[in-house]
């Protein structure tokens, strides 16, 4: 890593402003540290030779500039991932949508779908998955496509076993998936109340209103003032009594909508106070 | 070293021993930071914070995403994400993919600390059982940022400082009952000019 080309941080600035003016994707307010490191990794890993065809490649190849957006986006996830947490969710959030009619709930950021099935098997064995929507979206259909397969390498069921049940999951997790080869395929059941779509958290609306919204490991790659913007966004997006979830390290404190949130025992999870008069 | 704005102290197996008996023994007026990444099992960090703290009058604490990075004060990586630097001088975490089979991985700290301090950053790497934070240390040589390793014959895992010695230019090898004194010279920013 540390003898190739370096690509220094005024390039880093020209290839952001390109892949805004062309594809309308805005990665300018990314944190800068972690964005560099993805896109030298990205560089690294293709062999490219000059910044400049890298550049022109991003540019005018349209199929690629879709494998760059893959690559400098962080699409490392798990099934039932931190199981203090989905303790939590099953324990003391989902459990007051009991008597709602319809539950929509938005996981942001979703990558490869395995936060959207993990949510998804807490729903059903809580006999609330009928009623229930997941919308999950991500700003890179690459993931998409592979979330909506609901297919996992078999090689990590022991872990999302193991996982499963420390956040107190009731079954025998391997009544969930079918193996097929080196593949584990989830139920459509599961899948069935699930929709994946793209959105991007930068630069699209509000599309919904929710009971709940997760957006766990997104916010780290935001520097503050964008972090705010997609804070603003959840909370428009979201109903009064509704919680937002986010990831271990990340906060809505010092935010602009932190006075109407009340925080939730020791979990990243943040409850909606209502309006104040 | 002329001037040092942050210190890097890294391991693996057999580092904390390490800490605990260098952190007493450090001045409490320190010009820069002392960032420390070890590997260890997820879910830990409040009690590697405590523990730390309990040797030390320095403030001690567990990286906070955003945060500003201040002197006199110990930070601690958290488990299970990288720890990087940004220009502006604050942290961001990242949860990208494990390198050298580690996150936190010491090369993503040190090399992404090598570019923001370039040859104002000491790094020392400690007692550990693989070669995570050696491709790091040739990166902070490479922007004249002093390297320095623990003596391999007071490791108890040898191998980690070994390999930095064997391929990295290494300032200083240090015991561990010399690396406070070492720490605690690098503590002068403003009369040597």
């Amino acid at each position: 890593m540390s003898n190739q080309i370096t690509i220094s941080d005024e390039q880093i600035e020209f290839l952001l402003a390109d892949v805004l003016a062309w594809y309308g994707y805005d990665f300018t307010g990314y944190s800068r540290a972690s964005l560099r490191r993805r896109i030298h990794r990205v560089f690294g890993l293709d062999k490219q030779v000059s910044f400049a065809e890298f550049r022109y490649k991003i540019i005018n190849d349209k199929s690629y500039f879709k494998r760059f957006v893959e690559q400098i986006t962080v699409n490392v996830t798990e099934m039932f991932r931190d199981p203090a947490f989905y303790k939590t969710l099953r324990n003391l959030v989902l459990p007051h949508f009991g008597t709602y009619p319809f539950i929509r709930i938005w996981l942001a950021g979703c990558s490869t779908g395995e936060e959207a099935y993990s949510i998804a098997i807490v729903l059903k064995e809580l006999n609330l998955l009928n009623k229930s929507l997941i919308y999950a979206t991500d700003i890179n259909p690459i993931v998409l496509e592979k979330a909506s397969q609901a297919m996992f390498p078999m090689s990590q069921m022991k872990q999302y076993s193991e996982n499963y049940i420390s956040s107190g999951g009731i079954k025998d997790f391997s009544s969930y998936y079918s193996a097929n080869y080196s593949l584990a395929k989830f139920g459509d059941e599961l899948k069935s109340k699930i929709i994946f779509s793209t959105h991007n958290l930068v630069s699209d609306h509000s599309f919904n209103e929710f009971q709940l919204i997760l957006c766990r490991n997104v916010l780290i790659y935001f520097d503050r003032s964008l972090q705010f913007n997609v804070l603003q966004l959840f909370d428009q997006s979201l109903e009064n009594l509704g919680y937002l979830a986010l990831g271990t390290k990340e906060t809505i404190d010092f935010s602009p909508i932190t006075k109407k949130y009340k925080r939730l025992n020791t979990e990243k999870i943040w409850r909606k106070q209502g309006e104040r008069v | 070293m002329k001037e040092c704005k942050a210190l890097i102290i890294a391991g693996s197996a057999g580092s904390l021993e390490v800490l605990l008996k260098v952190l007493p023994d450090l001045r409490t007026d320190m010009s820069f930071p002392i960032i420390i990444v070890v590997h260890r099992k997820q879910g830990a960090d409040f009690l590697l914070a405590d523990l730390l703290s309990a040797r030390t009058k320095l403030k001690v604490k567990e990286v906070e995403e955003k945060e500003e990075i201040m002197p006199k004060t110990i930070y601690i990586a958290p488990s299970d994400y990288h720890l990087l630097i940004e220009k502006e001088h604050t942290f961001s975490l990242d949860y990208s993919e494990k390198v050298n089979y580690s996150r936190p991985s010491i090369d993503v700290t040190f090399q992404s600390a090598a570019e923001v301090y370039t040859n104002k950053l000491a790094c020392l790497l400690l007692s550990g059982s693989n070669a995570d934070g050696v491709n790091g240390l040739e990166t902070v040589t490479h922007y004249k940022g002093v390297a320095l390793a623990q003596d391999p014959s007071t490791a108890s895992v040898s191998y980690m400082p070994e390999q930095a010695i064997l391929k990295v230019k290494i300032a200083h090898i240090l015991k561990p009952e010399d690396m406070a004194s070492y720490i605690n010279s690098l503590n002068q920013p403003l009369t040597v000019q």
